[in-house]
């Protein structure tokens, strides 16, 4: 549920093979170009990074970003609704898009010899998107069911979205990426083109290629297909800034399940400053040694030892647009109440705040790092999804090295430091489900999922 | 994050996907002094190595009343071993960054390293990856433990339409057959099950006679042979040959079950057991539900439920080839107000492929997409090895890779059309539908 965010810095990589590896290029219009040479296997993964997620859209059209996302297969005058995948099905390649909070990404995987394919369609799309009111009308549906899959008939993730919405009462991170239920029922195509035209430009996008390729050459191919789009202003972005905290929240979400559940959310620091910060780094640490693994100290107390619950994860990711959150989340063991099982977990974080932690959990955090640098490389889609993440959040893949230096530099007094100022009641979200009974028979149509105002 | 496709649609390709290729894999194959076979592919582009050791020791080896035993066994090898507890197999694996995890499958059930491939971590973590497997201790606290929590896993999946979904589908479809039951187990079984059962579960399916080491990765042929000899050497020997398991019978005649459930979604399922690992017919069906439901937005469910009605998110089809006949399955979540609709279109759909065949277009498309992508399948060191413990488990030509877009190239819109006939009869599907108030 939570994302492992275990060592987000960490995993972001060095570069494989040779020192000058990624390579960088501008075109004219200010798309970026960002080409990592991976000579590992015969293929190729182009990524299109747009810098506009859910962050940056408004109250009453939230979840258009990820509707737009949607529309992106429905057309241009040169290839129809649908023949996108067809296209690159046929091809024999892989593709799909994936929307965040930061931003919204398209991917083709191929053959080498086929990225000028993928190339040609998305700077088609980029520029000339046909939106129409049949296609839209079928989408939006589409993307209701998405919802009532991922989130309406989830419990745990409607505690996550409603633990979310508590947790932050002015940036957008308040919204679900998916959007309410509501804002998607009241969506017209209007607005996705308006998201469309508002965001979609060269210059507000990054490619990210990694694979069997000369950069040259995809720096050409890539001027070929894009240079001649046109670049057009962007808005501004307000920064709208979270208020500070003035104590604990408490979220109580009822929804039918067997077990309950709880999540916490911490307001800490997201990274601004690779080479100066230290509270960010130390708080990736803080995760590790939390919920790095196995026996890492949240598992290896509340699951093993003292079994008050059966499963529990901390997750902290500093690489974001907005502000940031320190997550954990437990389920407890039966016969074990909610209260005890919150306890628990204010008991280890009590324990890292007055004790602080070994150097040798310190040095066992820092090995994995060390090993998920190479893990990660034998992933070319993986190795792009970093590059484009950085990019999208306002960093550069240029930046990985003075993060990995620092991240090691970290001391187990900084790890102690942070969670003595940041894991604390005052910037506490606390959410839980109270598990409701089963009803065999669904009394009326509109009782279950009473949001669904239609 | 948010994807276009679904994660089942992804996992239906993913069941495909897995078997085509059509370059060549240097595959070496060989025996240890004890038994076990090797499967190995050097790969010297990063400093890694991927390990998997694999047995007949997957649920499909659980006698129904100790429903679970095969998936505790797998879950429990590693908490504890050689007298090591828990804490300290996790730590020392965590020191030198390693990943150790249980694979469990209907078949098959082992154990995956992934190591950093310099001396000092590779030599630690397989020191304990030779422990667990040879060696578990399977500790009553740790057995009462993973028990106490799968039955919590298993009484919120009693609520949840999916998990329920899949289980009523499963047993629907192979009756007393194990593998109609839920690999997890049941809550009656679990709680019966003792140490001792694990201990000899172990005993009687973790033996050097049927495991499969499958590495690749940054050592050579000689330091793979000393790994292999290091992984297998203190294995269980096989006392007794594993009993044959029952025949499959297909199902004579349609049968549909109506769950009632309060979530705003109905889960639909359609099947009926499908096909082998060497089934005769399997590259036919394999290309023929690529068209079908296995193809993304390649395919002809996507595009009537999806793309032409906007009712489902996620629908797909996949057969999931096993020893035995594995199933064949459709699957997509709906509006519950609108499950009837959605089911009809579905059936409708699969009637007029099974009856009409795909369109020479189609089949063309579905080959170049399974020829063309081959790359793809062999792009990393991890989709490497679980082809390695494929072919060296369902015991696979070591040439499958290279040629296998060959057989599928030879397939013809005949081939296909008589397959489906033959395999795929609409009329006896089983049918679940979790949702509503379970009336039609």
């Amino acid at each position: 549920m939570l994302t492992k965010a275990l060592l987000g810095i960490a995993l972001l990589g060095l570069a494989g093979g040779a020192a000058a590896n990624p390579y960088e290029h501008r075109l004219a219009n200010g798309m970026k170009v960002i080409v990592k040479e991976d000579r590992r296997a015969p293929v190729v993964v182009s990524q299109i990074w747009y810098r506009a997620g859910s962050m940056d859209e408004q109250n009453g059209t939230t979840g258009v970003a990820h509707v737009l996302e949607h529309m992106m297969f429905k057309g241009t005058p040169k290839v129809p609704a649908g023949q996108f995948s067809k296209i690159i099905a046929e091809a024999g390649g892989r593709e799909n898009a994936f929307t965040n909070r930061d931003y919204t990404a398209y991917f083709q995987q191929l053959k080498t010899d086929k990225l000028p394919l993928a190339f040609k369609l998305e700077a088609d799309r980029m520029e000339n998107l046909v939106l129409t009111e049949q296609e839209f009308a079928k989408e939006i549906q589409v993307v209701m069911e998405e919802r009532r899959m991922r989130t309406d008939d989830k419990p745990q993730a409607l505690v996550f979205e409603q633990l979310n919405a508590a947790a932050l009462s002015a940036h957008p991170y308040r919204h679900p990426v998916i959007g309410w239920m509501d804002d998607l029922e009241n969506m017209r195509v209007e607005d996705a083109r308006a998201w469309y035209q508002r965001w979609y430009a060269p210059n507000n996008a990054t490619l990210v290629v990694v694979g069997d390729v000369q950069h040259e050459e995809v720096f050409k191919l890539a001027q070929t297909h894009f240079g001649p789009l046109k670049a057009h202003p962007l808005p501004a972005r307000k920064p709208q800034q979270e208020p500070q905290q003035r104590g604990i929240k408490r979220v109580l979400v009822k929804a039918q399940a067997k077990l309950p559940y709880i999540a916490l959310a911490y307001r800490v620091p997201v990274l601004q400053d690779v080479s100066q910060d230290i509270e960010p780094y130390a708080l990736e640490i803080l995760s590790g040694v939390l919920d790095g693994h196995a026996a890492a100290r949240l598992n290896q107390a509340l699951v093993r030892e003292s079994r008050l619950a059966t499963d529990v994860g901390a997750g902290y990711g500093a690489i974001s647009r907005g502000p940031g959150l320190f997550l954990i989340e437990a389920t407890p063991s039966e016969g074990q109440n909610v209260l005890d099982l919150e306890q628990g977990i204010r008991q280890e974080i009590a324990r890292v705040q007055r004790e602080g932690i070994s150097a040798e959990e310190l040095q066992r955090v820092k090995a994995q790092v060390v090993a998920a640098q190479v893990y990660q490389r034998d992933s070319m889609f993986y190795q792009g999804m970093l590059i484009g993440q950085m990019e999208s959040t306002g960093l550069s893949w240029r930046d990985e090295k003075v993060m990995l230096e620092r991240l090691n530099a970290v001391t187990a007094e900084q790890v102690q430091a942070v969670a003595q100022k940041y894991l604390q009641d005052d910037g506490l979200t606390l959410a839980t489900l109270d598990p409701q009974p089963m009803e065999a028979k669904r009394p009326t149509q509109n009782s279950v999922g009473g949001r669904h105002a239609h | 994050m948010l994807t276009k496709l679904t994660t089942s649609l992804l996992g239906g390709l993913v069941y495909f996907l897995a078997s085509a290729a059509h370059a060549a894999l240097p595959i070496q194959h060989w025996q240890t002094a004890s038994g076990a076979q090797v499967y190995f592919v050097e790969s010297r582009g990063l400093p890694l190595l991927d390990v998997s050791v694999e047995f007949d020791a997957g649920a499909r080896r659980d006698a129904p009343a100790q429903a679970g035993l095969a998936s505790l066994t797998a879950r429990t090898l590693s908490l504890g071993a050689s007298g090591l507890p828990e804490e300290t197999i996790s730590r020392r694996l965590a020191d030198v960054g390693a990943q150790l995890a249980a694979s469990f499958e209907p078949d098959r059930a082992g154990m995956t390293l992934r190591t950093l491939s310099s001396e000092r971590e590779r030599n630690q973590s397989l020191d304990l990856l030779a422990r667990v497997l040879q060696q578990p201790d399977f500790p009553e606290s740790a057995i009462e433990r993973e028990k106490a929590r799968t039955i919590a896993g298993l009484k919120e999946e009693s609520t949840q339409p999916g998990p329920i979904g899949e289980k009523a589908f499963y047993a629907a479809l192979y009756g007393a057959h194990p593998y109609g039951l839920p690999g997890t187990g049941k809550i009656e079984t679990l709680t019966t099950l003792q140490r001792q059962d694990v201990a000899a579960f172990y005993r009687r399916h973790y033996v050097v006679e049927a495991a499969v080491i499958s590495l690749v990765g940054d050592v050579s042929r000689a330091q793979a042979e000393t790994i292999a000899e290091q992984l297998s050497a203190g294995l269980p020997r096989a006392t007794a040959p594993l009993p044959a398991l029952p025949v499959i019978a297909p199902p004579a005649r349609g049968e549909t079950l109506r769950i009632p459930h309060p979530a705003s979604q109905s889960h639909i399922l359609l099947g009926t057991p499908g096909m082998s690992r060497n089934d005769p017919d399997y590259f036919a069906l394999y290309l023929g539900n690529y068209i079908l439901g296995g193809g993304g937005f390649a395919s002809r469910l996507t595009d009537e439920v999806r793309e032409k009605r906007g009712l489902a998110y996620s629908v797909y089809s996949y057969f999931l080839p096993l020893a035995q006949p594995g199933p064949f399955q459709i699957g997509l979540q709906t509006k519950q107000e609108q499950s009837q609709q959605a089911l009809d279109i579905v059936r409708t759909t699969l009637t007029r492929f099974v009856t009409e065949g795909p369109t020479q277009d189609e089949l063309r498309r579905a080959k170049q997409n399974i020829g063309g992508g081959f790359p793809l399948r062999i792009d990393s060191n991890k989709k490497i090895l679980g082809y390695l413990g494929l072919i060296g488990f369902y015991q696979l030509p070591l040439n499958y890779l290279d040629d296998f877009a060959n057989k599928v190239d030879k397939v013809t819109l005949a081939d296909v059309k008589d397959a489906f006939k033959r395999r795929i009869d609409p009329e006896s599907m089983v049918t679940v539908i979790v949702g509503g108030d379970g009336e039609k």
